[in-house]
């Protein structure tokens, strides 16, 4: 076969593959939306679940994946801004510097029902704050913080030196430098970060399943976050494989769906803003 | 200020270390019930007995991350090297958020679609009941793509163009140039993508536990009902009170967990270490 | 009669027109080269002679924004025609570049590249290929030894012999290179300088370079470009001593550029 004919072949199998990913995705969306969708009623919706019969709904799960989420997202984003300032910035060749820096690599590697386990002996047991949706909220917060770390640094640096080195000569201290220009350069990018780790905050079962646990409270909405706290994907998933009740599939297809809508709207939610920042920051270009 | 930084950073490592700690020792409790040798080899897990022989978690293990890495990588590399140096701009701006969304899901959705739609097919097409390794790797395998795909086509990208225009200016046709020079020079970047995917396929827990069938054996085939680290302890983790020997079984396997993926990192960061200095 | 014209040149562009986008940046090239010859193009950054320099094997080809009008011919035939095979004029034109870029991999493998992914397979033939390149680029002697270790740890100058090599290997008959020796100690220029003098003879060679007292040296005809535009073209002798146009003259007395 000449190379010709090898390299047309390969070419067209190249596409072919390019296709065959989009078409995944595809299948997939319209599956989940569509066997889940006709299920997704105000009742549904908003509605409270049923142990036994059919029917429930799941408005404390929806609930409770959105406080969990804003909890995280309160604990995660500080630490791991500040952290990835530190390596950007103030971070010298040193031995702490290294080890702050596998720490994260390492941190970003836990598998995330180990970070489940974690968060039960730690905030369950010895904290004794049992099953919680503050204890949930803080193992998500641990999960999500390496990327935030990882997120914050590549944002800083891609920021132009010539920024921080302008701020400086005009006499300011470096907090200042850091909180008035580089973090407002920094923040489209550190935007997209944030969704990132959103998304999967939104999605998280294995953690919540430990720290949040399997029920939710018997009046809605509840603020408490000493309570126990059952969110969406736990919900998905306990209705999924430990079938009780008799529309347990109904129910699951609608969770499914409803939360892959959720996550979309955030996605979309987050990054027009976004990009409309970006466009401001970098002249309208 | 200064302070808060260098505390944030510090804070960092005290968790992981914790983690560590935490989980290591709740684990390592464990053999105060059960020999090392038993936990690890035996093949019995029938707790109810006081038998605790993870082997055929550990198997199941190896077995699922293998099959999903192999039903993954062809169609991710093609994939990478399709968006790195084929597809057209407005293909690339198709594919790429493409590839985000799938990122995106959660693995519970995806734990639905393989019970829903790949266990009953494959139970069709076998004359089964649907639930095994098979299911569970073909969910792994889609879920592993974009990370696999993304990091290759970084390290494809970040090559530098004069090896391309060494090659075409010598009269390789752009296949030739790929397969022979391009490929290969990315070499690193790719074990790197290959093992984070390995790394993500072997902690996933949920999608996994609704497709394996979750019965405590040594598999027989890929469509044998199974259990892996992770899902062993997701079953069990109820059943199970907090100080009894099962329950720091249960922790062991985190432990193990956590150092098979720590191991990978420090995989990942001797391969970088080794790649060609350009 | 316009057959034994055309074929008397190797090298031939015809009105040679280059847009990058809405940007003009060759007008109306003009240029004719012999058989055996070295020509030098000359001229001050940015007048054009790289870009021309890679219409000759289509290298432009892979920036998406380019549009070219006008003639390009070698041995008589326009390489721009819709039925001409890019693979194989690039095979015919070989391109040396500024900066050495060998494959990472062996010094063998290097060399034996072209040869292999043009269908040759056998190790026998390979090795008889690889030795003879080497030896043309006066490289056999220094690597001999380790054929078969990597090409990155060779010095600038023997990378980029190697990549002279490389280039031999596939038997072009014409050999472009764009400013190849900017990136060597005045040592290794030498070397390189002294090979295209023996390759002078098998070979037709064009070379961009931005260094004249290098283009005086090795060079039989000369052109200079200026703004995109090729203002002459003659022996070197001539441009160097008594130039035509006067911007030539300028160029050379180093007035600017």
């Amino acid at each position: 076969m000449s190379s010709k004919t090898t390299d047309r072949l390969a070419t067209l199998y190249f596409w072919a593959s390019g296709i065959v990913i989009i078409l995944i995705l595809a299948w997939f969306m319209i599956r989940i939306l569509g066997e889940g969708i006709p299920h997704l009623s105000w009742h549904f919706i908003f509605g409270k679940p049923e142990e036994i019969k059919a029917g429930g709904g799941v408005g404390p799960q929806l609930f409770n994946s959105f406080y969990v989420l804003i909890l995280s997202l309160v604990i995660s984003i500080p630490i791991g801004v500040c952290a990835g300032i530190y390596l950007s910035i103030y971070a010298q060749k040193n031995w702490f510097t290294d080890l702050v820096r596998i720490s994260v690599e390492a941190l970003s590697s836990v598998p995330s029902i180990v970070f489940g386990l974690f968060g039960f002996l730690l905030f369950a047991n010895l904290l004794g704050l049992k099953f919680s949706i503050l204890g949930g909220a803080a193992t998500v917060a641990l999960l999500n913080l390496p990327v935030m770390v990882r997120v914050t640094e590549e944002a800083i640096r891609t920021v132009p030196e010539s920024y921080w080195e302008a701020s400086l000569a005009l006499g300011s201290t470096q907090w200042q430098a850091i909180r008035k220009v580089l973090l407002p350069a920094a923040l489209p990018n550190l935007i997209t970060g944030i969704t990132l780790i959103a998304g999967r905050a939104l999605g998280e079962s294995a953690i919540l399943i430990y720290t949040a646990g399997l029920s939710v409270s018997r009046f809605f909405p509840d603020f408490n976050p000493l309570k126990m706290g059952e969110t969406l994907s736990v919900h998905l998933w306990y209705v999924g494989a430990e079938a009780l009740v008799p529309d347990a599939k109904a129910i699951a297809q609608g969770s499914a769906a409803l939360l892959l809508i959720v996550v979309l709207i955030f996605n979309m939610l987050v990054a027009i803003p976004s990009r409309i920042l970006q466009k401001r920051l970098s002249g309208g270009k | 200020m200064r302070w808060v930084f260098v505390g944030s950073a510090a804070l960092v490592s005290a968790i992981i270390f914790s983690i560590i700690v935490f989980v290591g020792m709740q684990g390592l409790k464990t053999f105060q019930g059960v020999s090392p040798l038993e936990f690890f080899f035996s093949t019995d897990w029938t707790p109810g007995q006081q038998k605790f022989g993870a082997f055929p978690f550990l198997y199941s293990t190896l077995m699922l991350t293998l099959v999903a890495v192999v039903l993954s990588v062809p169609l991710a590399l093609s994939g990478a090297m399709f968006m790195a140096k084929i597809a057209p701009k407005w293909m690339r701006e198709i594919l790429r958020p493409a590839t985000d969304l799938f990122v995106g899901i959660p693995s519970v959705v995806y734990g639905l679609i393989g019970l829903t739609v790949i266990v009953p097919a494959l139970g069709k097409l076998t004359g089964g009941i649907g639930y095994g390794i098979l299911p569970a790797a073909i969910i792994l395998a889609i879920m592993i793509l974009p990370t696999i795909l993304s990091i290759s086509e970084d390290a494809i990208r970040s090559l530098p163009v004069r090896l391309e225009e060494a090659s075409l200016a010598l009269g390789a046709t752009r296949w030739q140039t790929m397969w022979r020079v391009l490929l290969p020079a990315a070499r690193p970047g790719i074990l790197t993508a290959i093992i984070l995917g390995m790394g993500r396929a072997i902690g996933e827990t949920m999608a996994v536990f609704m497709v394996i069938g979750n019965s405590p054996q040594m598999p027989k085939s890929l469509l044998d009902s199974t259990t892996v680290l992770t899902t062993a302890i997701v079953k069990d983790m109820g059943n199970t009170s907090y100080g009894s020997t099962w329950n720091n079984a249960l922790y062991m396997m985190a432990l193990l967990l956590l150092i098979i993926s720590l191991v990978l990192i420090l995989v990942i960061r001797i391969v970088a270490k080794r790649s060609e200095v350009k | 009669m316009t057959t034994n014209l055309a074929t008397k040149y190797k090298i031939k562009a015809d009105k040679l027109n280059l847009f990058y986008g809405e940007n003009h940046a060759l007008h109306d090239i003009e240029l004719s080269i012999e058989q055996g010859t070295i020509a030098a193009l000359i001229g001050p950054s940015g007048c054009g002679k790289s870009t021309f320099l890679r219409t000759l094997n289509r290298m432009n080809d892979l920036i998406d924004s380019v549009r070219i009008t006008g003639n390009v011919s070698v041995d008589g035939q326009n390489i721009y025609g819709t039925d001409s095979d890019v693979v194989s004029l690039r095979k015919r034109v070989g391109m040396v570049f500024q900066r050495p870029n060998p494959f990472p991999m062996s010094i063998y493998d290097n060399i034996a590249y072209g040869p292999r992914i043009h269908g040759t397979k056998k190790k026998a033939v390979l090795d008889e290929i690889v030795e003879r390149s080497l030896v043309q680029a006066a490289l056999w002697d220094e690597v001999k030894d380790r054929l078969h270790k990597s090409a990155l740890g060779l010095s600038g100058g023997q990378q980029q012999r190697l990549c002279i090599a490389r280039l031999l290997a596939v038997e072009p008959d014409v050999l472009l290179m764009d400013e190849p020796t900017s990136a060597l100690d005045p040592i290794s220029t030498l070397k390189v300088e002294e090979l295209t003098q023996t390759l002078k003879d098998k070979y037709t060679i064009i070379i961009v370079t931005h260094n004249m007292q290098q283009a005086a040296r090795i060079s039989d005809v000369t052109s200079f470009f200026l703004n995109g535009y090729l203002v002459e073209t003659d022996k070197t002798d001539k441009i160097f001593t008594n130039p035509n146009d006067q911007r030539t003259e300028d160029y050379i007395t180093g007035r600017f550029g």
